[in-house]
Order: structure tokens, then sequence, then C-alpha cells
């Protein structure tokens, strides 16, 4: 499990760094959405994994060990929020910018 | 007395409110508060007379030693009145002064606002507190002395003061950290009982070579002087408000402050000595030679300031008397002199002495005023500048370390008095005597209004009395501020005229006749020459500075743009990338890395196989993006959708429920946004391999990629093979329920435990949000997407090409059975997003999530139906549901403050409502509310605002290249 998810979230991230070094903004706003997963993902695994655990109480006396970590869920549950602004705002600079220098390029102009 | 800083501060705010021409009212204002600040400070006299400071203290960051504490003693009392009286003397008169062309409000308001930050220096129990108002002194003086900013010279004028004040500010700061440091408090009554520790420190030197270099550039000092001669393009108001009591006075001020720790070292003595030495002597020596009323009499300042600074170096408590008593006597005669010269400058239009002449037939008062005021300052017996001036020469005479400069004293001090007698009698027989002015662009010069002259006139009379009755007059309120200052070394001093005959008399007489007589010599020369003194001419300080500066920011500064810079994206994101990868590598190589042995969950096929998948899409969407966006974009879903599921599957439904919902309206979203983007078809070979190094590029970023991909894979398996330490998860999962009144921890910990944190990424959200809807306000669009789409014109084509078919069926047809569906899932989709939303502090669910889900089923509609069918029927006001959820959550926490609980504390119970059932109602739910309705209108705002780009009509943009070519 621990070994699935730790290559997973590898190769979310290498995917996105790699798209993040492309030259055209679409590509790196796909590559920032992907590092975006991994990242999360990443976070939430600092908790450690558990299954069937979730953090919502039963009633009567809690025992800590019996429910995962909810810290890195909470970070976790607003990193989701922001990051869908992020990619919005990011969106959003991408057609500006497009629209003002007519190219799609990351510098806003084509390579010689 | 908080008050006495807050108010000015608050008459600043009031007064930058009004009108541009509200000229009596501004002054009006300015002075009400100028005199209650005046009258606040008068009133607490007899507390401080009576021995101790007052002290208000208000807790502001404990836990750094940073309070917002206050303290006044008979010091800082002498100079909250000197500062609050004079500030309001330079009001009245200003209101005359100011043209009323001139933007009083910005005027006023910096003036009040300089004065309240000047109020706090002087009234600050804390170092850092006093940093934190010095450098606002150092701020609004800037903003003073380039009040006329379409003057370059009062722009440069205040950059220079700002530049070389601000430099000494942040010395000053480490000084203050150092002297923090050494006495563990930044508490002015703990630091000043620390004399003794703080002298045989290792630091001492380094603390007082950096406050020094603070008190040095602010009270214009050698070799930071020339700023204030540049200062003089400011406002005359200013001058004489900044020049005379204030802005320079804070740099002596903090060194009598700080005198009783500092002082007595040799170090001290020779800094403070040489620097005031040369202030005194060189200061004297060039405002003879200047030609500027006000250039005249900030070398003079500058002298002056060297005189306090000298005596402070000396170390004797006498000294120390003489200092603060100079303080004073300058700031009388000084302020009074500049409002001189600005009446002259006012009534004849020029400030030069070689055009103006013979002014004395016009204006006798001002006249007469300028004279007594001058002769103050030349140390003439009967008025107050002879008694420090005694003073001083008293002290330079005394042998205090021996050492070329003690030796050198008495003689510069006669020295530097002959050229503040020649100096004074230039300004007085140059402008007053003389014959009729005959190169003077005002006509008919006259005496200013009453109330102009008025503040001149109480001040010559202050200068006057305490000339002649220095003990009933200035005596105790002196002796007050010395007591507070030096405590048990205040030594016996004598405040009276005649003294018998003595050295320091026989040195005034000798500096009196010297400093006419060499007026007599020089006034011819100094009718014709040039600005400036000789010698001196060509080594203008301010031209070095200039260089400096221009060496700094401009030469440096290219050059490192040139050598660092990079105009270019890729080469900054790829450092970016390697060097977190090395800094990620790095403790893993010191360290060594192994994986941890914690027991490992078992692995899964299923859960194997959706991640195989998530893969898949992961390489895919990679190497889609460049040619088929709509794919790379179904493929990241899919990369989604397999977080998703680990989530679930991984005990995190709360990420599981937001991340769906996040992906629906993340994928709306760029789908939006694709149809602006140009077209890119692969045709034949690609880009990368007819331009040579582009296939080297690619490799290395393929290689720094999957570098990076492998990296993060070992770390995240070694984090999570590892035993987790104890955290304060432990803590939220007891408390949750107990103190949250919750059972869905993450949901507590968002609108209770950690709430603030929430509401501070729900202000970030309403941001971004804000700034979408602005950035595509003025959206335009490259030409080639502002046609309708492929698809579109094909339905329009085909429309028109059937007789029997209207333009436009097409597209109304389109999806009609799923659109009927997706208009009748608005209320479902609404019900459920309140589901989600009331079990969320219970169950999975929450404001986050119900505000995406709400969002969602907005954005179902304008696609099912249409943007203008949506909102012919439907008014979603999103920038309202931002600004209401900002709102009910800011006042869901400050609403616990009614009940005396700290910000953002909840309450929680049951409560039974009808139909419902038992419900969870803690007051975070309103909390909760408000993040799902910011939620909702940030999220609606973003796609409605981008999906009504679709129907505006679009001016092309004028591309770069288009305007470049029209100009070609």
């Amino acid at each position: 499990m621990e070994l699935i998810l730790a290559i997973g979230i590898g190769v979310f991230v290498g995917s996105g760094v790699w798209l993040l070094l492309r030259p055209r903004t679409y590509q790196v706003i796909i590559g920032l959405a992907l590092i975006a997963y991994g990242v999360n993902l990443f976070i939430f695994s600092m908790g450690r994994l558990q299954i069937n655990a979730a953090p919502v109480l039963a009633s009567g006396s809690v025992n800590p060990a019996d429910y995962t970590d909810p810290i890195p869920q909470a970070l976790v549950l607003t990193a989701i929020v922001i990051g869908f602004a992020t990619t919005a705002l990011f969106l959003v600079l991408l057609l500006v910018s497009r629209g003002l220098t007519g190219s799609d390029h990351v510098d806003g102009r084509e390579p010689n | 007395m908080i008050w006495m800083i807050v108010l000015p501060f608050v008459g600043s705010a009031i007064a930058a409110l009004l009108p541009t021409n509200a000229r009596n009212a501004e002054a009006w204002l300015a002075g009400v508060v100028t005199l209650v600040t005046l009258i606040l400070a008068s009133a607490s006299y007899p507390a401080v007379a009576a021995g101790d400071a007052i002290r208000s203290n208000i807790e502001w960051i404990p836990s750094l030693g940073l309070n917002l504490s206050l303290r006044m003693d008979g010091f800082a009392w002498l100079f909250a009145t000197m500062i609050s009286g004079i500030g309001f003397l330079v009001v009245l008169y200003a209101r005359y002064y100011m043209s009323p062309e001139d933007p009083v409000p910005r005027f006023f308001s910096f003036f009040l606002a300089f004065m309240g930050a000047m109020l706090g220096v002087v009234l600050s129990g804390n170092l850092i507190l006093l940093v934190v108002f010095w450098e606002l002194t150092s701020v609004f003086s800037f903003l003073l002395i380039g009040y006329w900013h379409h003057n370059a010279n009062a722009r440069d004028g205040a950059r220079m003061a700002l530049t070389i004040t601000g430099i000494g500010g942040l010395g000053l700061l480490a000084g203050v950290l150092l002297i923090g440091h050494i006495v563990g408090s930044y508490d002015l009554d703990r630091v000043l009982a620390s004399g003794d520790l703080i002298r045989s420190h290792d630091l001492y030197v380094p603390a007082i070579v950096l406050i020094l270099l603070g008190t040095l550039t602010k009270s214009a000092q050698f070799p930071f002087h020339f700023w204030l001669p540049n200062a003089m393009a400011a406002p005359t108001p200013v001058s004489a408000y900044l020049h005379s009591a204030t802005m320079v006075k804070a740099g002596v001020f903090l060194m009598a402050r700080l005198w009783p720790v500092l002082s007595g070292s040799t170090e001290w003595f020779w800094i403070l000595g040489f620097c005031g030495m040369m202030s005194l002597a060189l200061g004297a020596y060039f405002a003879i030679f200047q030609q500027d009323i006000k250039g005249l009499l900030a070398y003079s300042t500058i002298s002056h300031l060297g005189l306090i600074t000298l005596l402070l170096s000396l170390g004797s408590p006498l000294g120390a008397v003489a200092a603060i008593f100079h303080m004073v006597n300058h700031a009388t005669f000084k302020a009074s002199l500049f409002m001189a010269a600005g009446i002259i400058d006012h009534e004849c239009g020029t400030r030069d002495i070689r055009r103006l002449s013979g002014l004395f037939r016009f204006m006798p008062i001002t006249a007469t005023l300028a004279m007594v005021a001058s002769a103050a300052m030349a140390g003439v017996p009967l008025l107050n500048g002879f008694l420090s001036k005694e003073m001083f020469f008293a002290e330079a005479i005394e042998t205090h370390a021996i050492s070329v400069l003690d030796t050198a004293a008495p003689y510069v001090a006669v020295l530097a008095s002959a050229f503040a007698v020649t100096y004074s009698i230039r300004f007085i027989h140059g402008v007053f005597f003389g014959p009729l002015p005959t190169d003077v662009p005002s006509v008919a010069p006259h005496e200013p209004p009453f109330l102009m002259r008025f503040p001149i006139l109480l001040l010559v009379v202050a200068c006057l009395l305490v000339g002649t009755i220095p003990a009933l007059t200035i005596g105790p309120f002196l002796h007050t501020a010395v007591t507070s200052v030096l405590g048990a070394r205040t030594p016996e001093y004598s405040l009276a005229i005649w003294h018998g005959f003595n050295l320091p008399l026989l040195m005034s007489i000798v500096a009196l006749i010297a400093g006419v007589i060499l007026y007599l010599l020089l006034k011819d020369y100094l009718s014709r020459c040039e600005e400036g003194p000789p010698f001196f001419r060509r080594l203008k300080g301010q031209r070095i500075f200039e260089r400096f500066m221009v060496t700094v920011s401009w030469r440096w500064a290219r050059f490192v743009d040139y050598r660092l810079g990079a105009r270019r994206l890729q080469p900054q994101l790829r450092l970016l990338v390697t060097v977190a990868f090395v800094a990620a590598l790095w403790p893993l190589y010191s360290r060594g890395f192994t994986p941890g042995r914690f027991t490992l969950t078992g692995a899964d096929p299923v859960f194997a196989g959706v991640w195989v998948l998530g893969i898949v899409c992961a390489l895919g969407a990679a190497y889609q993006a460049k040619f088929h966006r709509l794919a790379a974009l179904i493929l990241l879903s899919g990369a989604g959708l397999v977080t998703c599921i680990t989530f679930v599957w991984l005990s995190a439904p709360d990420l599981a429920v937001t991340q769906l919902l996040v992906e629906i309206v993340t994928t709306v979203l760029i789908l939006l946004g694709l149809r602006w983007l140009p077209k890119r078809v692969q045709d034949g070979p690609t880009i990368a391999s007819a331009v040579p190094g582009a296939r080297l590029r690619r490799f290395r970023d393929l290689a720094i990629a999957v570098s990076v991909g492998v990296g993060v894979t070992l770390i995240a398996y070694a984090v999570m093979t590892r035993t987790p330490p104890p955290t304060i998860a432990d803590y939220f999962l007891e408390k949750a329920y107990s103190e949250g009144g919750g059972r869905n921890v993450v949901n507590v910990i968002l609108v209770d435990f950690r709430a603030f944190d929430t509401f501070g990424e729900i202000t970030v959200l309403a941001i971004v949000a804000l700034t979408v809807f602005a950035l595509l306000r003025r959206f335009r669009p490259a030409p080639d997407s502002v046609d309708s789409p492929e698809q579109q014109r094909i339905q329009t084509a085909f429309d028109e090409a059937q007789p029997d078919r209207e333009t436009g069926e097409t597209i109304i047809d389109y999806l009609m059975i799923p659109a009927v569906i997706m208009q009748w899932l608005f209320p479902v989709i609404i019900m459920f997003a309140a589901y989600l939303f009331f079990r969320g502090h219970d169950l999975p669910g929450g404001g986050f999530a119900a505000g995406i889900a709400m969002a969602a089923a907005f954005i179902l509609q304008y696609m099912a139906a249409g943007t203008r069918w949506v909102e012919d029927r439907l008014r979603v006001l999103p920038v309202r549901w931002i600004g209401l959820g900002l709102l009910l959550a800011a006042f869901t926490g400050a609403g616990s403050w009614l009940f005396g609980y700290p910000f953002l504390t909840s309450h929680s119970r049951y409560v039974d409502l009808p139909l419902i059932g038992d419900m969870p109602l803690a007051s975070a739910i309103f909390f909760d509310l408000g993040v799902f309705s910011l939620v909702v209108g940030a999220t609606v705002l973003m796609l409605i605002a981008l999906a009504h780009q679709s129907i505006r009509r679009h001016r092309v943009a004028r591309t770069i290249a288009a305007a470049d070519e029209e100009t070609a």
C-alpha cells in the first residue's frame, strides 16, 4: 500500500515537473494541477495510512489510536480549495496573456 | 497618555479625508489636535514632576517582549510639550503660509501623523516601539519634505533624507536588538537600570556604533549632515518644525535618553566627540557662506546639534544638563528663525541674501523679532542661547579625557561661536539693512498678518524670558527633565546669567568680537561670492551621495540583472526545481537514507489497479498536454479521481467529497478556457526536432522530472514507513467532541480549533475570485480566437443550408434530454448541498464541500440552458455571496468578544429542530455558513466571469506584435 502510493505520488509529481518545464502555458497549468495532487497526497500521507479509521468520532470515550490523524486532512482540505483558486487564477492569467501577447508561450512571445 | 499619540494619527486620518480647499477646516482641526495634545501634556506635569515616570502598558506581543508600553518622565515630558507646543505654533503659521493652490489636506495629514510619530518616539517605554515610531518619523518626514513633489529638488531632498535616515534607522534597530540581547529586555526602565552590564559587555562597541549610526544620521551630524540642507526644499513650516524641535532632535533625544547607559567610554567619547566637533565647526563655517536664508539656518542647525552632540560625548553630567538645556533653547530660536525666513520668502519671493536688503523698512516688527532670535542663536547675553553656550564653554574647558580632541575643544568652541556670530549678523544685516532691494520678484513686501507673526512673537518672548529670568521660567522644568535622565548623578548647576568674570565669559566676549570682525572682513566677499564656502565648494556630500546611489541602484542593479536575470520563465523554473531538489537531497545525503520499519498496511490488488490507472493518466496527461488539450484534461481528471479514491480508501471521507466536487468545477473551468487557446496541430516534424538543442533540452528536463519523481517517491515511502511521532492530533481527537461539539474532527479543526487559518484561507479565495473577475473585465482575446468556435460555425452553416431550420436551432436542440434533467437537478443539488452543510460538523461534509456543490448547481444551469437563459431568470450575485460570507465569518468570530472570549471561540449545544430532529448547533456553524457562502460566491464568480466571455462582443486585442508593426 505504502509503496504503491509512494510510487503514485512520485509519478504525479514527476509528470507535473516535466510539464512545468514545457514552453506552453496550458502544459504548465496541467503540470501544476498534477503537482498539486501529488503534494496533497504527500501531505495527507504524513498522517500515515490507515483503513477504516476516518476521524469521525463514535459515541463514548475516544481512543486516539482508533482514528487516523485529522491534521493533515484539515490541511489538505483547504489546500484543495486553494488549489482550485490558484488553478482558476492561472487559467485566467494564461488567457489574458494570450490575448495581450498573441502567444501562448510562457514568455509571452515565440522563441526565435 | 496613549491619547497623546493616538490623537494626532486620528487627526491625520480625518485631515486626509477633508476636501482639497478646506484650508480653514484643516487648520482648525490640526490646531485643535495639537492644542489638546499640548493640554494633555501640560496636565500630566504634576505627576511627572513628582519624580516618578508615568507608565501605561498595553500588551501587544508579550511572548516576544513587545508591549505597547509608554513612559513619560521629565525628559520625555519636556520633549512632548515642545513637540506639541511648537507643533501648534507651526500649524497656526502654516495656515497663512500655505497658498490656496497647495493641497492642504495632504500637508496637515502628514504633519499630524509626523507629530504623532514624534510623540511616539519620545514617549515609548519600549525600545522596539521606539524604533517603530522612529521609522515612522523618517517616512513622514520624507512625505513632508517631498510635499511639493512637482519640484525635482523637493523629490531629491526627500529621497536623500529618507535614504540616509532610513539606513540609520536600520542601524538603530540592529543596535537596539543588541541591547535587548545584552539586557534581556527591551523595556526602557530595565535598559536604563543595566548601564554597567551593557558597558562591560563584549557587544557594547557594535551596539553603540549601530545606535549612533541611527542617531547621527537623524540629527544630521557629520559625515551624514548633507541631507539637511537638501531637505530645505520643503515648505517652510515643515522646516521650522522638523529642523528645530522634532526630526533632527530625535537623534540627540535618544542619545540623551540612553546617555546614562551608554556614555562614559572611550569609544563613545571619540565617535561623538569627533562627529560633534566636526559638525559644530564645519556647520558654522558652511553657514557663513550660504546665500539662501534657509540654507544658512540649516547649516546653523547642523552646527548647534553638533554642539549638543559634543556636550553629550563628554560623559560628564554637567555636559548632559547643558545638552538638554540647549535642545530646548535651540528649538525655540530656530523655529522662530525658520518662520521669519518663511515670511521673507513669502513676501519677497526669494530667499537669496544677495538680492534681499533693507527689508527693515517694510517689516519692522518681523525684523525686530528675527533680530532677537538671531541674537539668541549667536549667543548674545540676556538671551537663552547665551546661557547654554556659557555652560558649553565651561564644559569645554574642563578636561574629561586626555586626548587631542579634549585639548582642541575650547578652541573649536570659540571658533564655532565666532562663526555663529558672523552668520547671525550676516542674516540680519544682509536681509534687513542696507539699501532698498532692487532685485526682488515681489514689488511691495509688507508685514504679514498678525496671526502669522504671532508664533514668532511667542517664541521670541520665550527666548527673552528664559534668557533674563531662567530660574523662574525654564528652571523647574529643566530640573525635572535633568533629574529624570541623570537620576542620582544630577549635578549642581546654576542657571544664573551672571557667574562673575570667568573664562567662559571671556570666551563669549572673544567669540562675539571675533565674529563681528570676521563679518566686517568678509562682507564684501560674501555679497559677491557664489553659493558654498571656499575650498569646500567642490566637495559636496550630496554629489558623493548621488554618485554612490547611482552606482548601487543603477550600475550594480543592472549588472546583477544582466548576470542573473532571465526574461524567460523556463530557465527560472528549471532553476527553482533543481534548487528544491538539491535542498531536499542535501539532508538525505548528509544524514543517510533508510526506509523505516513501520508495519505496512497490506497491499490490495484493487488499490494497485486503481493506481496503475492513475499513473497512466498522469503520464498520458503529461504526454498529451501540448497537442491534445481536451485529452490531457480528461486524463488529468482521471488522475484527480484516483486521488479521490485514495482518500476514500485511506479514511479521509471529507477530502474525498471535496476533491470530487472541486474536480468537477476545475474541469468545467478549464473547459471554458480551452476555447480561447490557439489551435495547435501536430503535423510533420515538430519544432523540437527542427531546432538544434531542443532535443537536448527535452532530455535534460526529462532527467530532472524523473529525478524529482524518484526523489519524492523515496521520501514519501521513507516517511510512511516510519512510526509517527506523537503529534497534537491526539489532543484534537480528544477535545473535538467535548470542546468543539462535533464528531467530524476535520471539520471541527477547520471551523473551530484552527478557524483563524480557515478565515485567512477563505479571504485568499475571495481575493483570487475578485482578481479573476477584474482580469476578465477587460479581457481581449487573441485575433484568431475572436470568431465563434468551429463547431458553432458548422452548426450555423448547417442551419442556414436547410430551408426548414432557423439559425441557432441546432444549438438549442443540442443535448436536449440531458439539459432538461440538468435543469431539474437544480433543487436536488441545492438540497444535497444543504445536506452536506448541516451534517458537516458530525459527519463528512461541511462548508467547503457544500459551497462547491452549490456552485455546481448554478453552473449546471448555465451549461444546460445557456448563459442568457439563466440570467434572464436567476440573478446570482456572487460578489454579495462573497462579501456576506466574509462578514458572517468575521462577525461570528467577533461575536465571542461580546462574551469576553478570544476571537473565534465557539460555543456548541444540540438543538431539537422540528422535522429535522436533534441537530448539533455550534456557533461554529455560522462560521461554516460564512465559509459556505464565500465558497459559493467565489466559485460562481470565477466560472461565470469566464463563461461570459463567450457571449461578449470582443474587440481584438492590439497585440504587442501588431503595435510594433504599426509603428514600423
